[in-house]
């Protein structure tokens, strides 16, 4: 007879060995798990310690935060003293705002309100009406935003034809000039198109939908709407950031698109030229593309003319280095895409222009948002460079305040550049998150 | 309706893919054309009215501008282009030197954010969260601070072996000057590294041929080493070391490296390491698993399996965001002016405010920038197509 | 009306549009209704934001003193704050009308640039500032020394001339802001500090130990600042030289914001031509007859001025020195208003 055993009953699971679970285990695996490992935890450790400890002595336990003047907030005699924020404190309206007059400052209010109001929505996957939402946001906000902050009531007389001044330097000559211009487009469309046997009905409509928006688009800056004009040499801090990074961006997103379009393009003479546009701006610094803007533009203009406004022609040079960046974007989308997509946009006889803006853009936007939000965050950074051509943005202001000699300490720069340097880090730290979460939320759709 | 014929060739001219786009292409060329005209003429007329002369007489005139770390010999009387000159290799020097740096760092910290050990990998990302997202300019300014804290005072010089100094004016290092072997000695360093490069071609081609390995790299360095100090030997070792020492205000003698250099490059350095760390890591990263086990399985060594397998792969991913970090950099390099670094830019605004010829500098300055841009995308463009998978 | 836009538009067409011809300076600026002046992006007493963003300082002055002269109203200013690289530049090209920026007036920049001096508001010189510990007594024994500066200004070239004059080595190290070169040099980056004189004052607050340093004795330039017009226009430029004028001799007749209301109607017949009461010099600078009443009331005289922004009161605490009335021992002399 032989004895055999059948287990009938699964045993009871063994805990796993204390090397491998709870802290100790984690510690073991993780962190303890070779000697080089040991020796790169205590380096590693021992480096962070060192480094927390400089910063939060600087930042809070030698900090002063309720200094009146300079002189309190100078440390004692030996002491290596700290950051003083009542310094920071007593500019930080400045630091928000510049030099914009306080009794206006709802005004700036009102575009940071709304910005936020219509940004968020747009960057939650799920929120609806995303494209009532881009138009508010990418076309309505920004002329609002020029209203509110310029004060509007810009000076438009009509520009198309010299020497016609039919109703003298008024919105009325603008008018009349465009529908003049307008018509003579639409005649020339229409002898064409008898000539050649097409009806041309559509495009004629088209043209004239868009006379018609520029003329709304031309009145409503030219209207005065009882704003008070605040001329851009007194905004300054965190608003000219904005404005420079977010004008930046909205404005070289198109170009860029078309940049690309025009670098893939088959016409020799289109293609050169967006090459060597997008190389050279890419090629130079962008101090000296700043620098360039603010001396060459006054001169590049026919004499006598107004003086372009500063804060215009940083905002010039900023388009132009984005506009080639956010082409190369663009173009590593446009790449990206396999061959078939454009073969079979071809194949349904679809033109160019409709190939581009139905099947490719789309797809090809829907790839480099990451991209493009990282375009945005260099650009953010980089607007600390205005400071260069006598901008004020936040590095600026807060370099602007240190001259105040009522406030004159020691480590007065060193406060004021922590400041900045937190700030932008919040910002930048935000967007680079988002633009990771992006990328992990459009990768699930190509994912085969 | 005209005639049926005429409307017909009228409509192929109208259509035709290729006659349509010359046209395009003609009037987009004429736009540009008036657009350059019209530019030219009103800055010709401009600086006419204003009385500002155009040329380039003024690199010609002494620039009286002091300059304290420079890689040339360089007096206030010398010329306006010297002193551009003087700037320009200063900024060659921390551009290639940040790029070395940058690279190198770049890659231990994408490797270390990809390591096991959780407390070096979440070093790794706050280094790289922190250094990506704070402006560089006001790093810069943080850092030479910080550098400025940290180096003692001139009379508590630290020194190494008598002949390093550091103190808070800079790191002094001896230097060493060749006298009348000069010449011969750089030739030999230039000949000795074309015989590396072509030692390695030949026994690449031999190993192809005959799969016998040869030690090119090893005899390469030898050859690098030897050959200058061969000679050096044959004429009689000219070779004069000069030792930085204790001054009343500072070192005297040897070659003393500026805290204002230090600073910069250190925070060019750092802040694109923080981007290249990002690049490398997404290139690793893209190289499947599969790849190590196959070459695992084929029973190649492990230092063969990174030379060959992976990191080849790899670079094809690293390489083209890596050429527009090394741009960067070297635009980036334009921010010395905050800290005294007398770099390009610096050096041709210093002539800018004692000439006021802005035109003409502005020229001068943005054509170096776009020529080394262009010659770096060039080189890497080539280095690129060379690595690049050949597909079917 | 606005504008931003204009020439935004401008721009686009180029060569199109007719533009009406360049007026003259003092037509443009009543045209719009206010003077653009050019200032520093920031130095402590000369041009600086203040708490309430308002920029203040003795340069900040001029620019009023000009407005209330032509306009009785010395809050019709708007600011342009200028780096150094770009100020010259920015009057050429007639972005501001006056630049009144701690400007040296020097020779070349006199003749060659296309500018005119209007006059000198403060009259510096650079000096040296060192440690006590170094035991320096003069700057003759600074061979060898680190020299901490600011870049875009005339102080540099200074310093080479200085030793290379006196067969001295020395470093120099130029920063593009005042607070990055003290900072440097409190660090002990540098032996000594260089600006002018004013700067040095200005700046010893930012020092860990203010009372560790001294300032060298020696002078090594002189470094006339003062206000800046484009040439070829003889009727700005006298408007400006005369604001400044006004501001100096208001102090030496003993004229103050104070006090102008009692002078009126005296019998000095150099403050009655002063005040406008007699004469018809208003007139023949083109602004209103009372401009000189408007500096002082609304600006001060250049006594006060002083001694708000940069005087012994204030944290700076400059002494007048140099810059004292030439009756009282300085060289500020302006020419009389006759």
């Amino acid at each position: 007879m032989s004895e055999y055993f059948i287990r009938s009953t699964m045993l009871d699971a063994k805990q796993a060995p204390k090397s491998n679970v709870g802290i100790v285990g984690w510690l073991q695996k993780n962190v303890f798990s070779s000697p080089l490992n040991i020796i790169l935890t205590v380096v590693g450790l021992f480096v962070s310690y060192m480094t927390i400890k400089a910063l939060a002595d600087f930042v809070f336990f030698n900090a002063v935060f309720d200094a009146t003047n300079g002189q309190e907030c100078r440390p004692a005699d030996g002491e290596p003293g700290g950051a003083c924020w009542s310094f920071i404190q007593v500019f930080f309206k400045q630091y928000v705002y510049g030099r914009y007059p306080t009794e206006e400052l709802w005004r700036p209010d009102i575009v940071f309100i709304l910005g936020a109001a219509l940004l968020i929505p747009l960057l939650i996957p799920k929120a609806p009406f995303k494209a009532v939402n881009s138009f508010l946001f990418f076309v309505i906000y920004p002329f609002l935003t020029l209203i509110l902050l310029s004060g509007g009531d810009f000076v438009i007389t009509g520009f198309f034809i010299p020497f016609i001044d039919l109703f003298g330097k008024t919105q009325g000559n603008f008018i009349f000039e465009l529908s003049i211009v307008t018509a003579l487009i639409c005649a020339a469309i229409y002898f064409f198109g008898k000539s050649v046997g097409e009806d041309m009905k559509s495009t004629m409509l088209s043209i004239v939908v868009v006379a018609v928006i520029i003329a709304v688009i031309g009145l409503m800056l030219s209207s005065n709407f009882g704003l008070e004009v605040i001329e851009t040499d007194i905004w300054g801090g965190f608003l000219v950031t904005l404005v420079v990074a977010i004008t930046g961006i909205v404005l070289s997103l198109p170009i860029g698109i078309i940049l690309a379009l025009g670098r893939q393009s088959k016409l020799p003479v289109i293609k050169f030229l967006c090459v060597v546009f997008i190389e050279f701006w890419r090629g130079v610094p962008l101090i000296t593309i700043l620098f360039m803007a603010q001396n060459m533009i006054p001169l590049f203009l026919p004499e006598g003319g107004e003086a372009v406004d500063n804060l215009l022609r940083a905002l010039i040079g900023v388009t132009l280095f984005a506009s080639a960046y956010m082409a190369e974007v663009v173009r590593g989308g446009l790449q990206a895409l396999p061959k078939g997509q454009y073969e079979g946009a071809q194949s349904l006889g679809l033109t160019y222009w409709q190939m581009m803006v139905k099947i490719i853009l789309p797809q090809a936007l829907k790839h480099v948002i990451p991209g493009i939000v990282n375009t945005f965050i260099g650009l953010f950074k980089d607007t600390t460079l205005v400071y260069i051509v006598g901008i004020f943005d936040l590095l600026g202001t807060v370099k602007a305040t240190i001259e105040n000699p009522e406030w004159i300490f020691p480590l007065q720069a060193m406060t004021g550049y922590v400041f900045v340097a937190f700030v932008f880090f919040i910002f930048c730290f935000g967007m680079s998150r988002y633009s990771i979460f992006m990328e992990r939320h459009l990768h699930t759709g190509h994912s085969r | 309706m005209s005639s049926p014929q005429n409307s017909f060739s009228l409509r192929k001219i109208v259509y035709d893919p290729k006659i349509r786009g010359l046209f395009f292409q003609t009037i987009l060329f004429a736009l540009l054309l008036y657009f350059f005209y019209s530019i030219i003429t009103n800055t010709v007329e401009n600086l006419q009215s204003r009385g500002i002369p155009i040329g380039f007489g003024f690199l010609d005139n002494a620039s009286g501008f002091p300059v304290s770390f420079k890689l040339i010999s360089y007096i206030t009387s010398d010329s306006n282009a010297k002193l551009i000159l003087v700037g320009l290799l200063n900024t060659l020097f921390v551009a290639v030197l940040g790029i070395i740096t940058a690279t190198i760092l770049g890659l231990i910290f994408g490797v270390m954010r990809l390591s096991k050990n959780s407390i070096i990998s979440a070093i790794a990302t706050v280094y790289i969260e922190v250094l990506r997202n704070i402006p560089l300019l006001v790093q810069i300014l943080l850092l030479y601070y910080g550098v400025l804290k940290t180096l003692p005072l001139a009379k508590d010089s630290l020194s190494f072996l008598g002949i390093f100094f550091a103190n808070i004016k800079g790191i002094s290092v001896p230097t060493i000057s060749f006298g009348s072997a000069e010449t011969p000695f750089i030739i030999s360093i230039i000949v000795a590294l074309i015989i590396m490069v072509a030692l390695r071609l030949w026994s690449r081609k031999r190993q192809e041929k005959t799969g016998q390995q040869f030690p090119a790299t090893k005899i390469g360095f030898a050859i690098l080493i030897g050959l200058p100090l061969l000679i050096l030997i044959a004429s009689g070792w000219p070779v004069e070391v000069s030792i930085p020492e204790l001054g009343r205000f500072s070192l005297k003698g040897g070659m003393t490296i500026s805290p204002e250099f230090i600073a910069l490059y250190l925070a060019l350095s750092i802040y694109t390491s923080a981007f290249i760390a990002e690049t490398v890591r997404a290139g690793i990263m893209s190289v499947s698993h599969g790849q190590t086990e196959a070459s695992d399985s084929l029973g190649l060594p492990r230092n063969k399996t990174l030379n060959l397998i992976i990191i080849p792969q790899a670079l094809r991913v690293i390489i083209p965001p890596l050429t527009s970090q090394y741009l960067n950099l070297t635009k980036n390099s334009s921010l010395a002016v905050a800290i005294g670094y007398t770099d390009l830019f610096a050096s041709a605004g210093g002539v800018l405010n004692i000439t006021g010829q802005a035109l003409e500098l502005i020229a001068i300055t943005m054509t170096f920038y776009l020529l080394f841009s262009l010659l770096t995308s060039m080189f890497m463009n080539w280095y690129n197509s060379r690595i690049k998978l050949v597909e079917r | 009306m606005n504008k931003l836009m204009t020439t935004a538009i401008a721009g686009v067409a180029f060569g199109l549009t007719a533009f009406t011809a360049n007026a003259a300076t003092l037509d443009d600026v009543k045209a719009k209704g206010f003077v653009q002046c050019g200032i520093s992006q920031g130095l402590p007493g000369f041009s600086n934001p203040d708490s309430d963003g308002n920029w203040v300082g003795l340069d900040v002055d001029v620019c009023r003193a000009v407005a209330a002269a032509i306009f009785g109203d010395s809050e019709a200013v708007k600011y342009t704050p200028l780096s150094s690289k770009e100020r010259f530049t920015a009057l050429q090209s007639g972005e501001v009308d006056v630049l009144s920026r701690n400007t040296t007036w020097t020779m070349t920049r006199d003749a060659n640039l296309g500018l005119n001096f209007a006059g000198v508001n403060y009259y510096d010189g650079q000096g040296f500032m060192v440690r006590k510990s170094l035991g320096v007594a003069s700057t003759l024994e600074l061979s060898g020394a680190a020299v901490c500066t600011q870049t875009g200004t005339t102080t540099e070239l200074n310093i080479a001339d200085y030793f290379l004059e006196n067969g001295m080595e020395y470093e120099v190290v130029a920063f593009e802001k005042a607070a990055e070169v003290v900072a440097a040099y409190d660090a002990g980056r540098c032996d000594v500090y260089s600006t002018d004189a004013s700067g040095l004052y200005a700046n010893r607050l930012r020092l860990t130990n203010p009372d560790e340093h001294m300032v060298l004795p020696e002078i090594i330039s002189k470094e006339p600042l003062g206000p800046v017009v484009r040439q070829g226009d003889d009727q700005w430029f006298n408007i400006v030289r005369w604001s400044l004028n006004a501001m100096i001799n208001a102090e030496e007749m003993g004229i103050t914001s104070a006090n102008i209301d009692s002078k009126m109607g005296g019998k000095n017949p150099g403050v009655q031509r002063f005040l406008g009461e007699t004469g018809t010099f208003g007139e023949m600078i083109g602004v209103p007859s009372d401009w000189a009443v408007n500096i002082v009331k609304q600006v001060g005289n250049y006594g006060e001025s002083f001694d708000k922004h940069v005087g012994p009161d204030t944290p700076l605490a400059i002494a007048r020195g140099v810059n004292a009335l030439w009756s009282k021992g300085g060289i500020l002399y302006a020419a009389p208003i006759r």
